[in-house]
């Protein structure tokens, strides 16, 4: 694997040579938060962030994405015959994503990408895009990805992982499409020793900064049916409004509804994310509902991520600390809390 | 791989009104492509999303059996938007079809085994598939006794009703046909609740296998029948209905703890669903 230094006086040149490859995305501040874009030119990109408002899952997973479209028209012989919406899989990169988020996508490829089933559009985004990490130097106070199994500087989910050593960046390749990303860089320089000292001091620190704050093992040791007719989920459920925000935050929220649109005689099938939050998310033509009560919905949610995810594949929980939930609850439901009342290991709520 | 949220195209062939309060048709679809018609490979018990452009899908049991060829049929009651639709068009026309989708009846366990089905109502129609796959002279002879046992709350409620009649001319089923009330003077079958008809005909436990279909109340008061007949509970069969979009395990709303109703499902053992959340 290869490892290189990109002086911050270089990046933006480094930056353009990325786009002259192929589209590039990252980090852009718009109006009051920072949110994965398409950058224009180089000087679009900001990495002065901790992290994005929304997670990067929109880059694979479109909020809204068109699947199929087809004619209605009366007289066209193709009428009613579903057609496949063109796509843009032309090679591109994801520059400063966090480890917490391409981890997260790892996790979700286990739901898209099966030996059996394989989802065709997320498949395809994924192979041709390449993941360029930026490290946490400074993680939010509401992060806690080094209790779920992943980390400040984890490498694990990307192609390269990029750590700020003040005046540069040192970029280390993870995988093959890491390397050859790397190899076409051109006006790079060999990482200095003061940088890769840097580099070890950083990790250091952010992780001391987090800690281990919680234990996932208790739940996952514990009985699926016990845990789900715990008393707790009254307590949890309690202040839910069922807004939803946590779900379109989530990187591993993957949920969708698939729905038609039809204008004059035109239609096309859109794939449009959902949340288990929503009533409709589960309700039958008949009227039935098996998850007609919030306090159902609520223990779905956090039930899926804690306890079934990792029942099911025999891994981590299906969450990697990202702390956007937390942060954006408006009613300061913090998933912590929640894992630690689920675990009864009650270390009470950070 | 091809792409598994596009539909075959189909076009119906015949819509037949099944019940006379009218909210029942069944739809025969052909392929309008002789590859799909291959690749359609289905077994009873397993269910498909029937696709209506510009309307949505909708999860439907497949009722044909596999060795029915040249068409596939389906059932549908009238309830929602989709099936509001396609209870409107005519043959003729073209929609999709999407699947095969989910597990089936467990047919390798049953062979050998004497099979009791318990149906009621509309929920008869992976169990038509499944009789008609049974009674198939290829297969006949792999499945010990039959007994059937299906109930509807009046006599024209009843789907599939000359298939029935010819089924209680056979020596080799036992069909028990009943409905809850009737003022037919004509009525030649059974009348009573579902349970109470298999309490009566009591059908033997021993070697057999009992696969239940049919709205919650009637399986509510069938279960402790099935237990009191010595059906234990991994010898029971249900299967399960859900609201789905992606029928492929992939959406995520139609899961039971770990496991997806249309891709691990829909199919399971009373065993099976007794260590699940019972969110169905």
């Amino acid at each position: 694997m290869s490892e290189i230094y990109i002086s911050k006086e270089k990046f933006p040149e480094v930056v353009g040579q990325l786009m002259s490859h192929g589209r590039v995305f990252g980090p852009v501040f718009q109006g009051q938060f920072h949110e994965f874009a398409r950058l224009d030119k180089p000087e679009d990109i900001d990495l002065s962030f901790q992290n994005t408002r929304l997670s990067p899952k929109d880059l694979f997973h479109p909020h809204s994405e068109r699947m199929f479209t087809y004619s209605l028209a009366k007289d066209d012989p193709e009428r009613s015959i579903l057609k496949e919406a063109p796509k843009d899989y032309s090679p591109s990169v994801v520059l400063g994503i966090r480890p917490c988020d391409a981890k997260a996508f790892q996790l979700d490829d286990r739901n898209f990408d099966t030996e059996t089933i394989k989802d065709p559009w997320w498949v395809e985004r994924r192979k041709t895009t390449t993941l360029v990490g930026l490290a946490c130097n400074d993680p939010c106070n509401t992060c806690f990805c080094t209790s779920m199994e992943t980390g400040p500087f984890d490498a694990s989910g990307l192609d390269v992982l990029m750590v700020d050593v003040g005046d540069g960046y040192v970029a280390r390749s993870v995988t093959d499409k890491g390397k050859e990303c790397l190899s076409t860089l051109k006006g790079v320089q060999t990482v200095p020793a003061q940088a890769a000292e840097k580099e070890a001091q950083a990790k250091k620190a952010a992780e001391e900064s987090m800690g281990q704050v919680l234990d996932m093992k208790p739940i996952y040791e514990k009985n699926t049916l016990e845990l789900f007719h715990d008393p707790l989920w009254e307590e949890v459920h309690f202040s839910c409004i069922n807004c939803g925000t946590c779900t379109f935050v989530c990187p591993t929220c993957w949920c969708f509804d698939i729905q038609d649109e039809v204008q004059g005689d035109s239609g096309e099938r859109l794939r449009l994310w959902d949340s288990c939050m929503f009533p409709l998310f589960t309700f039958h033509g008949s009227g039935h509902n098996p998850r007609s009560q919030k306090i159902q919905r609520v223990r779905q949610r956090f039930m899926h991520k804690l306890k079934y995810y990792p029942e099911k594949y025999k891994d981590g929980p299906a969450c990697v600390g990202c702390g956007r939930c937390v942060k954006g609850c408006p009613v300061n439901i913090d998933i912590r809390h929640v894992a630690r009342l689920m675990a009864a290991s009650c270390s009470c709520p950070a | 791989m091809r792409n598994p949220y596009l539909p075959y195209p189909v076009r119906i062939e015949s819509i037949v009104t099944e019940t006379e309060d009218r909210n029942l048709k069944t739809f025969k679809f052909v392929f309008l492509n002789k590859e799909d018609e291959e690749a359609f490979k289905y077994t009873p018990g397993q269910f498909a999303e029937l696709s209506v452009p510009g309307q949505g899908e909708i999860p439907i049991g497949i009722a044909s059996s596999p060795t029915e060829k040249g068409f596939i049929m389906f059932t549908v009651n009238k309830v929602g938007k989709v099936s509001s639709f396609m209870h409107n068009m005519q043959e003729g026309d073209i929609m999709g079809v999407r699947g095969p989708m989910g597990n089936w009846y467990p047919w390798e366990t049953l062979e050998g085994k004497n099979v009791v089905i318990v149906g009621g109502g509309f929920a008869f129609t992976t169990l038509r598939s499944s009789i008609v796959y049974m009674l198939h002279p290829d297969n006949r002879s792999r499945f010990g006794n039959i007994d059937v046992v299906y109930g509807a709350r009046m006599p024209g409620l009843l789907l599939y009703k000359e298939e029935l009649a010819a089924w209680e001319q056979r020596d080799d089923i036992g069909m028990h046909i009943t409905v809850d009330s009737t003022d037919d003077p004509n009525w030649k079958y059974n009348v009573g609740f579902v349970p109470a008809v298999t309490k009566e005909k009591a059908p033997t436990a021993e070697n057999s296998y009992a696969i239940i279909c049919g709205p919650p109340i009637m399986i509510k008061f069938t279960l402790p029948v099935l237990t009191e007949l010595g059906f234990p509970p991994e010898r029971i069969i249900s299967s399960l209905e859900m609201r789905m979009k992606c029928g492929i395990g992939i959406c995520g709303r139609c899961n039971l703890g770990t496991e997806y109703v249309c891709k691990d499902g829909p199919v399971f053992t009373l065993q099976e669903l007794a260590q699940l959340p019972n969110e169905y």
